[in-house]
Order: structure tokens, then C-alpha cells, then sequence
């Protein structure tokens, strides 16, 4: 008899059943769960049951939501964050788990650190306590985020359970067009899906315009699965995977990678697997995009104007429109490249691996930017190489501040923040209300976006700006 | 873990769609352990401008609607960011279930394990229900997780609810307990699974 035929994440699931309820729940084992300073309230449950961590070796604690972009030489100066921090350090250390502390040369984001050491692979499961662990989905991997008590239960057990998502498929076939980067192509997906489409969904990115993209680029698309309401999304390995895992430090070695890479190979959704709900793009229209309201899904092509709720004729939306206006200072239908900028920031889960570093400087190079702004590399080892190929002195020659690697002023806790009224073009995931901070203003858009933003100082297509360029 | 079974209580409604978790609960209050109760700062920046000054119009801070335990809410409730506290704000504050079309996933997760019910209507029912409440504050309606109902004056609703999640509510199940006793087949998952894939055990740095 013929099996039927599973989709990538049929495989992911049934590969990691421990067992399974009456009432559809399963137990599943996990592969890595890394933790980091938010993680203090897990760390508490399992101490208040008098509990240690069950598998120290599968846990790995990196240090990013709290921790300074600036003065690292120096003890952090607020306690309360410092004390966010030493915890994270006694909590690890106790605990008997490895720690990228604030002083590793390995220290980053964590769902930059993950991939880079090799410890993010095909076919793993991968939990965290943040809802960006779907990062991890670009290897082919079952990575969500989870809430404070399913990091105790997973702290204690190495397994939680589950009831199984539907399955969703997202097909990006064709070319994208020059310019446009895998941000582009994530916030097109969540306009047309709108923020809450994927509840309830595991998402696969496929198509060939997927295929065409970079490891880095899988991770940004990803990282904005939660925007659209999926918590998780993945994209089948393949030869780039593979290449990208190769040689990492914590990456299977030898006859082991090449004993993986044959099971890598056997992950991928069979030809006539089904899902439960398919969505389509077309690459080649895909423009860049910007968002101009407070969910990732107000999100429009640069050439766009923003919406007027006068012509609205569904009234909730109408006043749906008025109230993100009235929180952005923004006029109805004013064209999009007419917004004015405060500042930028470039950092983030979503965007600041090497190869977003280079798309900003590609634009930024011997020009001034028109705005203040901070540069925070995704990880500690992404700021070296970028001081190797000279990319810092891009961003410093620009007028904008090169820092270290955190959370930064995606989140704003470490201190990193937009001033209330403030407008933000940033290459980050949320445009939440206060998301940066009190008051804050929110564009989110590519890396490339944010220089074309800087060098002119309003919301700007990047396309112009690099005729003649090498990118 | 508190059962929910049946819940009879005043309701607020907060019909604005996307109410993320950044809106329950700012970041800035993420530090607080949770025995320093988050309910007192449950929607901060909704409730309290820049200078300490409570809106008016806010629901939650007129008098009308104090001692609510049920919150009828918008679309996509709690979507964005995995923090429990955004749950535990919820809860210190004093409700014990939301009512909305939908929930972010994370949230809807979160809210199981602390006794939280999100249960789920269609948009119309959630708006009827809304205005029913604004119209008459003192009402109290009536939520039964056997039954999946809630009863609002002489009107039932439906609600929908996991299995998974309705079954963990009803009973007050802690999960740790519950899998401490699958303690064997998770022995034999690792011993079997080692073989299967060697490769997913950490390697060499």
C-alpha cells in the first residue's frame, strides 16, 4: 500500500510524537530550547517545584533582550537591568547550561546565534520563550515561540505538548525584481494574509522565488511568520541549507553531516501532499514595501499613498484607519514617500545578519544620512566581519552610530528607545503601538529601505539610489 | 492551576481589533516578578497617558464597568509577542475569560495554562454581544465551558474552544504532572530516536 504522501511538516511532527492523547494533544520531544534573560519567569516555576533543568545539554542561553549596545567595558549602569542579566547568568549557571553571556565573543541574538553556531538544523524541533523562534522555520525545522510556563515545562521534561496546526502552503513563484529583498517579500505576504491570517496555521514557504532565496533571507521571511499569525513557518532544506550548516561549530561533523544530509534530503513535502490552505504571490510584483499603521499588515508598495478612511466604506475599518493615523501623525492618502523621518534603526531578529548590513551600506556608502540612527549587528561574531569588510565605517562616514548586538530598539528594554512622537524608519518586525518605546512611531521596511530613509530623510524608494551601484 | 467550569460575572467590552500583547502589557513592565501582581498595569498606555493621567473613555477606567471578570474583545486579541506576563495581566487584574473572534495562538496557549479561558465567537456574536453589555453595564452574563455557551439576558451564544485546551480548563490538569507520567515512553522515544537521528544530538564545537 502507498503511504500517503506528508507535507514537511507532517514529517517534522510525526518524527518528534512521544505520544498522543484522546483529545488530540501530543507529547513532543525537544530537540534545542534556548533560553535568555526573559526567561526568568520558567527559571522560577521550576525553582519554586524545587526542579532543575532536566537536559542541560539540549538548552543553550544567550544574552540579547537586556543586555547595552553601548559601553560594554563598563558594569551596566541601570540595576534593574543589570540584575535582568546576572539572573539570566545564575539561572544558566546553576542549571549547568551554556551561556553566550554579554562578554562572549559568540553573544548575539539568539535567533541569529542559533543558525550561526550550527546548533539550528533540518528536522530539529526548536523552542523558545520568544514568539520570533519561527526564525529557526529557514533550516526546515519545527521552531515556535512559547509562553513562560511551556519554557518551566520544557526546563523540566524536554517535551511539551501540542495540538497539531493545520498546514498552510505559501507560494512565491518567479523573480523578484532588483531591489527588492525577502522583507519585501514577508510584508507582501502578511498585507495580503492580514496579521491574524495564519492563526492556527504552520506555514511552508515554497515556490521558486523561496528556492532563490539566501539562508539569511529564509531566516527574515521566517522571523515574520508571527506577523502574519503563524507560529511557525519553514522552508524545506536543500543545497543551500546544507551549504550554510557545513563546518559551524555545533554542526554534526563528517560521516555524521553527510549521514544527516541524506535525512535532510527526506524532509521535503511530497510532491502530492496536501494542505489545508494555499495561498499564492507573484514575485515579479512585488515592489518595495513600507508599512504606514500599526499591525505589519498596513503595509503598501513605496508609490503607494496611505489609505483615507473617508473612502472606507466598512465603518470599523474606517475608524480602524483614523486611529492608526491619529497614533503615526500621518495626513489621509498623503503619498508615502511625502513622510518626514526622525531617526532609523537597523538591527533586529529580522534583519541584521551580514547580508542585510551589506544591502544598507551598499546604499549608504559616501553618503550622509539625513537622521540619527543606530546600527546594531545581529550578533557579536556579525559585528567583527562587518568591521573586516569595512562596513562600519560605512555606517559611522554616514553619521550613524555603530553599536553593539542586542534586541536593541526592536523592543526598546535594554534602554534602546524611540522618543515618544518620534518617527522610525527601522528594519524590525513590529510597528505596534509603543513598540519602541512610548509614543513611538514605527515604519518597518528592509534594511536597503532604511538607508534610502536615511540618505533623504523621508520614507524613499531605494530603487533610484542604486543605479550605478554594485549590490 | 484554577479549574474553569462556569463563570457568571459582569462583562467589559473592548471591541478594538489587534489588541497585541504590547498594548496588555508594555515591555517596560516585563522585569516585574509575578508575585508583584500585573493587574494594576494591565493596558497601561491605553488607560494612563504620558503624564500619569487616566483617559476617560477608557472602559476599564470607568466606574460602570469595575469588578468586569469577563472582557469582550476585538479580533486577533493578544497577538504579537510569547510573554505570559501579557496573560498574567489579564488575569491579576481580575478576569478569568475573554471573549473574541480570535486570539493570537500564543496567547490562546498562555491563557490554558493559567486558568485564563479564550473563547472564541464569530464577529457577529462578539459585536452583539459588545453592545449588549454597553447598553446595560450591570448585566451579568454567563459563561459554561461544558456547554461552550455564554448567556447574555434571554440570548445563547456558541463558542468554540480546542478539545485540548477545553479539557486542560475543565480539569485544572498541570501539565508537569500529567507528563512525568508518560515518564517511560519518553525514555524509549530518546533510546529509539538516538539511533534514528544521530546527527540531532549535539555536536562536537
Amino acid at each position: 500500500m502507498r503511504q500517503t504522501p506528508q507535507t514537511l511538516f507532517d514529517k517534522l511532527w510525526s518524527s518528534h510524537q512521544i505520544a498522543e492523547r484522546e483529545d488530540g494533544a501530543a507529547l513532543l520531544f525537544v530537540d534545542r530550547h534556548f533560553v535568555h534573560e526573559g526567561s526568568f519567569h520558567g527559571f522560577s516555576q521550576i525553582k519554586a517545584r524545587g526542579r532543575k533543568v532536566a537536559e542541560p545539554s539540549l538548552t543553550y542561553g544567550v544574552a540579547d533582550h537586556y543586555v547595552p549596545t553601548h559601553h560594554r567595558d563598563r558594569p551596566i549602569a541601570n540595576p534593574e537591568i543589570a540584575e535582568m542579566v546576572r539572573k539570566l547568568e545564575q539561572n544558566t549557571h546553576d542549571n549547568g547550561v551554556t551561556l553566550f553571556g554579554l562578554h562572549d565573543r559568540r553573544q548575539g541574538i539568539v535567533h541569529v546565534v542559533g543558525p550561526e553556531q550550527g546548533l539550528t538544523l533540518p528536522g530539529l524541533l526548536i523552542v523558545c520563550g520568544d514568539s520570533h523562534t519561527s526564525t529557526h522555520g529557514a533550516f526546515g525545522t519545527y521552531a515556535f515561540g512559547i509562553g513562560a510556563s511551556e519554557v518551566a515545562h520544557v526546563l523540566m521534561t524536554q517535551t511539551l505538548w501540542q495540538k497539531k496546526p493545520k498546514r498552510m502552503r505559501i507560494t512565491v513563484d518567479g523573480q523578484t525584481t532588483a531591489g527588492i529583498a525577502a522583507k519585501d517579500i514577508a510584508l507582501a505576504i502578511i498585507a495580503q494574509i492580514h496579521a491574524d491570517g495564519a492563526q492556527g496555521h504552520a506555514i511552508e514557504y515554497a515556490g521558486s522565488a523561496i528556492r532563490a532565496l539566501s539562508m539569511e533571507g529564509r531566516l527574515t521571511l521566517c522571523n515574520m511568520s508571527i506577523e502574519g499569525g503563524g507560529r511557525c513557518g519553514m522552508v524545506a532544506p536543500d543545497e543551500t541549507t546544507f551549504a550554510y550548516i557545513k563546518g559551524r561549530p555545533y554542526a554534526p561533523q563528517d560521516a555524521l553531516f553527510e549521514r544527516a544530509v541524506e535525512d535532510w534530503s527526506r524532509l521535503p513535502s511530497d510532491a502530492e501532499a496536501e494542505f489545508d490552505r494555499e495561498v499564492s504571490l507573484d514575485a515579479a510584483a512585488i515592489a518595495p514595501i513600507v508599512t504606514w499603521g500599526t499591525t505589519p499588515d498596513d503595509a503598501l508598495p513605496i508609490d503607494a499613498s496611505v489609505p483615507d478612511p473617508t473612502r472606507e466604506t466598512d465603518e470599523a475599518r474606517a475608524a480602524y484607519i483614523r486611529d492608526a493615523l491619529d497614533y503615526m501623525g500621518v495626513r489621509p492618502a498623503m503619498k508615502l514617500t511625502d513622510i518626514a523621518i526622525d531617526r532609523v534603526f537597523i538591527g533586529s531578529c529580522t534583519n541584521a545578519r551580514i547580508e542585510d548590513l551589506r544591502a544598507a551600506a551598499a546604499v549608504l556608502a559616501g553618503r550622509r544620512s539625513k537622521v540619527p540612527g543606530l546600527v546594531s549587528p545581529g550578533s557579536s561574531l556579525v559585528k567583527s566581519q562587518a568591521e573586516q569588510e569595512g562596513l562600519d565605517r560605512i555606517f559611522k562616514d554616514a553619521g550613524l552610530e555603530w553599536v553593539d548586538s542586542g534586541c536593541s530598539m526592536c523592543v526598546g528594554i535594554n534602554g534602546d528607545l524611540v522618543p515618544d512622537g518620534e518617527r522610525c524608519a527601522s528594519t524590525t518586525n513590529r510597528n505596534f503601538k509603543g513598540r519602541q518605546g512610548r509614543g513611538a512611531r514605527t515604519h518597518l521596511m528592509s534594511p536597503a529601505m532604511v538607508a534610502a530613509a536615511a540618505v533623504t530623510g523621508h520614507l524613499a524608494d531605494v530603487r533610484p539610489l542604486l543605479a550605478g551601484r554594485k549590490v | 492551576m484554577e479549574k474553569f467550569t462556569r463563570l457568571t460575572a459582569k462583562a467589559c467590552p473592548l471591541p478594538q481589533a489587534n489588541l497585541n500583547t504590547d498594548q496588555i502589557l508594555p515591555a517596560r513592565f516585563l522585569k516585574w516578578p509575578r508575585e508583584k501582581g500585573l493587574g494594576s498595569v494591565l493596558f497601561q498606555d491605553l488607560r494612563v497617558d504620558a503624564d500619569g493621567k487616566q483617559d476617560p473613555d477608557f472602559p476599564l477606567n470607568q466606574t460602570k464597568w469595575q469588578g468586569a471578570q469577563i472582557l469582550v474583545a476585538g479580533r486577533n486579541f493578544g497577538g504579537g509577542s510569547s510573554r505570559e506576563a501579557a496573560v498574567y495581566a489579564v488575569y491579576d487584574y481580575g478576569f478569568r475569560c475573554v471573549i473574541a473572534p480570535s486570539f493570537g495562538d500564543i496567547f490562546a496557549q498562555n491563557s490554558v495554562k493559567n486558568g485564563l479561558l479564550a473563547a472564541v465567537v464569530t464577529d457577529h456574536d462578539a459585536a452583539e454581544l459588545a453592545a449588549a453589555i454597553a447598553a446595560d453595564p450591570a448585566r451579568e452574563v454567563t459563561v459554561d465551558l461544558a456547554q461552550q455557551s455564554i448567556a447574555c439576558g434571554n440570548r445563547t451564544y456558541a463558542f468554540t474552544i480546542d478539545p485540548v485546551s477545553k479539557n486542560q480548563l475543565l480539569n485544572g490538569w498541570d501539565d508537569v504532572d500529567l507528563t512525568e507520567s508518560y515518564r517511560a515512553q519518553i525514555d524509549s522515544f530518546r533510546t529509539a530516536d538516538r539511533e534514528r537521528r544521530p546527527w540531532a544530538v549535539i555536536g562536537p564545537r
